[in-house]
C-alpha cells in the first residue's frame, strides 16, 4: 500500500481516533493538574487503576457507564492521596506523584490477583461498541472517523470543549489558572488555593483513570498487564506540546495518534518488514522528547508549578 | 492549615513520626494480607524468615540488594542536586549491554585486566544514556522527569533489538538473549561456596566513595549547593549546568554497574527480564536513606528484605507477591510525611 493510500484510507483515520481517545482524557486529566500549579507523576499508575477498576466493575456486573463512574471515583481517590500529600503538606511532587503510581499500580495488580486466582488469560466483557451518528458518519473519510466511533470517545472530545469552556470562561477556570500563576493572589481574594488545587488535582486524576477504562472497556475488552505501558508519561509530554491549552493538547493527542497508526500500518509494508519492529515501537517516545524540544522554548509554563503555596509566608 | 518550622524539635518530635509511618505500613500490609485469607501475623513473620531467616535467605536478600544499592546511589546522588533521574532502569541496561559486548569474548584476556575495563566501559555506556536528557534540560530547557521516563521505554526496545539481532546467541534455542560471559568476565564470589559475589563488595566501595565524594570534595559541595538552591548557586559563581552534567555523568555511571554486576556476577548473559525495575525500586531506596550514600546499603537490604520475604511467603500462603510493592509505595508515601512532621508543625487557622 502507499503512503499516500494509507493517509486518505478512512480506517486509518478511525485507528488514529480511536488511539487518540485515552490520551484525550489523560491529558485534560494532567494539564487541568498543572493549570492549578500541581505535577501529576500519578498518571500513569492511576491510568492503570482505572482500567483494572472500571474493567472489573462491569465484570462483575454493572452497566458500563456505572464501570466510567468507578473508574473515575477510583481515580480520584488516588488523586486525593496526591493532593493531599503535595498541597497541604507541600512534599516534593516529583517523589509523591511516582510514589502514588507505584502505589496504585502495585494495588492494582493485587487486586486483579486477588479477584481472578486461577485464570490464565483475562476474561472478556462486552464493551462499549461504536455508535454511528446518523448522517454524518455517511460523510466520507471523516464519518468513519469521527462519526463512527464509540461513546467514550465523543465523550473525549465533548469534554475537551467543555474543561477549555470552564477553563477561560468561569469564575472557578479562572481562579483554578490563578492558582497556577499567582496563588497568593488568589489568597488575597479570599478563595482557598488549597481547595483550588486538590480540587483540580482529583478532578484530573478522574479523568486520567477513565482514559485507563477507555483502554480496557472500549479499545480493547479485557485487563492485562503493563497494558498502559507508559501512555500516562506521554500525556505528560503531551500537556506540554499543547502549551497547556485543551484545544492544542487535542491536536498533539490526533498528531501523536495518527502517527502511532501510521507506524502500525507502515510496518505492515514490504519496506516495513526489512526494520526490525521495536524501532516502530520506539518511535511514540522519540516523537514525544522531539515535542518536548520544539515547544519548551516558546511554551508558556504555568508559573506556580511545582511551586508549593504555603498561607503566610512572605 | 499551614505549616511552621519547629525550632528545636525534641526527641519525640524527630522519632515518633517516622515509627508510625513504619507502624501503619504494618497495618495496612496486615490488612491486606487477611483480604487475601492470610493470617497477618504469619503472613509478616514469613516475609521476615524469608529475608532474614536462614543462610540461603540473607544471601539471597544481599544477592537482591547488590543492584538496588547502584541504583539507589544513582538516584541520591542525581536528586541531591534536584536533577530528576527516573532513568536508572535505561543506564542499568545500558551497562549490561556494554558488559556482554565486551565481555563475550571481544577482548580475550584475563580477569585482572578485563573486569576493570568492564567496569569502566559500562560506566562510561550508563553516563551517556543519562548525558542526553541532563544536555537537553541544560540547553533547551526540557524537563528531565519525562525525558528520562520515556527513555527507559526507548533503550528496553533497542536492547530488545539487539538480543533479536546482532547480539542473539545462535545457541539460544531462538530465545531473545545473549551469549554467555566468557570465564575471565564474571565476578568471583567473595567466598569460596557462598553464593555471593563481588559486585556486592563493588556495591559497599561504591557507597563509600560516593560518600567521600559528597561530603569530602568541592564536586560534593558544589552538588549540594545546586540542589538547594540553583539560583543562589549561580549567583556565588558555581558553573550550575556544569555541575547538573558532571552529576548526571556520575548517577548514569553508578546505575550501569548495577546493570554490570548483575550480568558479570549473577546471570551470566543478557535478557530482557534482567532487571524487574530495579531502576525504579532505587528511587524508593534513596528516598527512605534521605539520599544519604551510606545510608542507601541500609534501604537497599531492607527493601530487597521485603521482595525475598514476600517472594518465599507468597510461595507458603499463596498471598500475592505484590504486597512488597505495595508496603513498599506505602512506607515511601507515609515516610515523607513523617520527614516533614519532624520539622514543621500544622497549625490549624
Amino acid at each position: 500500500m502507499d503512503f499516500f493510500d494509507i493517509l486518505i484510507s478512512a480506517s486509518f483515520w478511525t485507528a488514529a481516533i480511536r488511539i487518540a481517545s485515552p490520551l484525550i482524557f489523560a491529558t485534560l486529566g494532567e494539564l487541568i493538574c498543572e493549570r492549578a500549579g500541581v505535577l501529576n507523576l500519578g498518571i500513569e499508575g492511576i491510568m492503570v487503576a482505572g482500567a483494572f477498576a472500571g474493567w472489573m466493575a462491569v465484570y462483575s456486573g454493572t452497566g458500563l457507564w456505572t464501570g466510567v463512574a468507578v473508574a473515575m471515583a477510583v481515580g480520584m481517590l488516588f488523586g486525593l492521596v496526591h493532593s493531599l500529600l503535595t498541597v497541604p503538606f507541600g512534599l516534593s511532587q516529583h517523589v509523591v506523584g511516582l510514589g502514588v503510581t507505584l502505589l496504585a499500580t502495585s494495588l492494582t495488580y493485587y487486586a486483579y490477583r486477588l479477584a481472578l486466582p486461577e485464570v490464565t488469560s483475562p476474561p472478556k466483557i462486552e464493551a462499549f461498541q461504536p455508535f454511528e451518528i446518523p448522517i454524518l458518519s455517511d460523510i466520507p473519510l471523516i464519518g468513519p472517523a469521527l462519526f463512527s466511533q464509540t461513546p467514550l470517545t465523543y465523550l473525549a472530545f465533548i469534554l475537551v470543549g467543555v474543561v477549555a469552556l470552564v477553563l477561560y470562561r468561569t469564575p472557578l477556570g479562572l481562579a483554578l489558572r490563578a492558582a497556577g500563576e499567582n496563588p497568593a493572589a488568589v489568597a488575597a481574594q479570599g478563595l482557598s488555593v488549597t481547595a483550588i488545587r486538590m480540587g483540580a488535582v482529583m478532578v484530573g486524576s478522574g479523568l486520567m483513570a477513565v482514559g485507563g477504562a477507555f483502554l480496557t472497556m472500549s479499545a480493547f475488552d479485557s485487563f492485562f498487564f503493563e497494558m498502559v505501558n507508559g501512555r500516562g508519561w506521554i500525556c505528560i509530554a503531551l500537556v506540554v506540546f499543547g502549551a497547556w491549552k485543551p484545544g492544542k493538547a487535542l491536536l498533539g493527542a490526533i498528531l501523536f495518534a495518527a502517527f502511532d497508526a501510521l507506524q502500525i500500518r507502515i510496518q505492515q509494508t514490504p519496506l516495513g518488514a526489512d526494520i526490525p519492529y521495536q524501532v516502530f515501537l520506539m518511535m511514540p517516545y522519540f516523537l514525544s522528547i522531539l515535542a518536548l524540544i520544539v515547544m519548551s522554548r516558546r511554551a508558556e509554563v504555568p508559573a506556580a508549578l511545582m511551586v508549593p503555596f504555603n498561607k503566610g509566608e512572605r | 492549615m499551614r505549616l511552621e518550622p519547629i525550632a528545636r524539635p525534641t526527641i519525640w518530635r524527630s522519632t515518633l513520626p517516622p515509627a508510625i509511618a513504619i507502624g501503619a505500613t504494618v497495618v495496612i500490609a496486615s490488612l491486606l494480607a487477611m483480604a487475601a485469607g492470610g493470617n497477618p501475623f504469619s503472613v509478616l513473620g514469613l516475609i521476615i524468615k524469608g529475608a532474614f531467616g536462614s543462610k540461603f535467605a540473607l544471601l539471597e536478600t544481599l544477592n537482591r540488594a547488590t543492584p538496588l544499592i547502584f541504583t539507589g546511589l544513582a538516584v541520591a546522588v542525581a536528586f541531591r542536586a534536584r536533577l530528576w533521574n527516573i532513568g536508572a532502569e535505561a543506564q542499568l541496561y545500558a551497562g549490561a549491554l556494554m558488559t556482554v559486548v565486551l565481555g563475550t569474548g571481544l577482548l580475550p584476556w584475563s580477569g585482572f585486566a578485563l573486569l576493570p575495563v568492564l567496569v569502566i566501559a559500562a560506566m562510561l555506556a550508563g553516563a551517556l544514556v543519562l548525558l542526553v536528557p541532563a544536555l537537553l534540560k541544560v540547553r533547551f530547557g526540557v524537563d528531565e522527569v519525562v525525558t528520562t521516563l520515556l527513555f527507559n521505554f526507548i533503550f528496553l526496545l533497542f536492547v530488545s533489538m539487539l538480543l533479536e539481532g546482532p547480539l542473539k546467541d545462535p545457541m539460544g534455542m531462538g530465545w531473545p538473549k545473549s551469549e554467555r560471559l566468557i570465564a575471565e568476565a564474571r565476578l568471583p564470589r567473595i567466598v569460596d561456596g557462598l553464593r555471593l559475589h563481588w559486585g556486592f563488595g563493588l556495591a559497599l566501595i561504591a557507597a563509600g566513595v560516593i560518600w567521600v565524594i559528597e561530603r569530602r570534595t568541592t564536586l560534593g559541595y558544589e552538588m549540594r549547593a545546586v540542589g538547594l538552591n540553583r539560583e543562589a548557586a549561580g549567583f556565588a559563581g558555581i558553573p550550575v549546568n556544569r555541575v547538573l552534567v558532571k552529576t548526571a555523568l556520575l548517577s548514569g555511571g553508578l546505575a550501569a554497574l548495577a546493570g554490570f554486576s548483575e550480568v558479570a556476577g549473577l546471570k551470566g548473559n543478557l535478557t530482557l527480564d534482567l532487571s524487574p525495575g530495579f531502576g525504579y525500586t532505587g528511587i524508593i531506596v534513596a528516598m527512605l536513606a534521605l539520599l544519604n550514600p551510606l545510608a542507601v546499603v541500609a534501604a537497599a537490604l531492607f527493601v530487597a528484605g521485603i521482595f525475598v520475604g514476600a517472594d518465599s511467603m507468597s510461595r507458603a500462603v499463596g498471598v500475592p507477591s505484590y504486597l512488597a510493592d505495595i508496603m513498599l509505595a506505602t512506607a515511601l508515601l507515609l515516610m515523607v510525611v513523617a520527614i516533614l512532621l519532624t520539622r514543621f508543625r500544622v497549625v490549624r487557622e
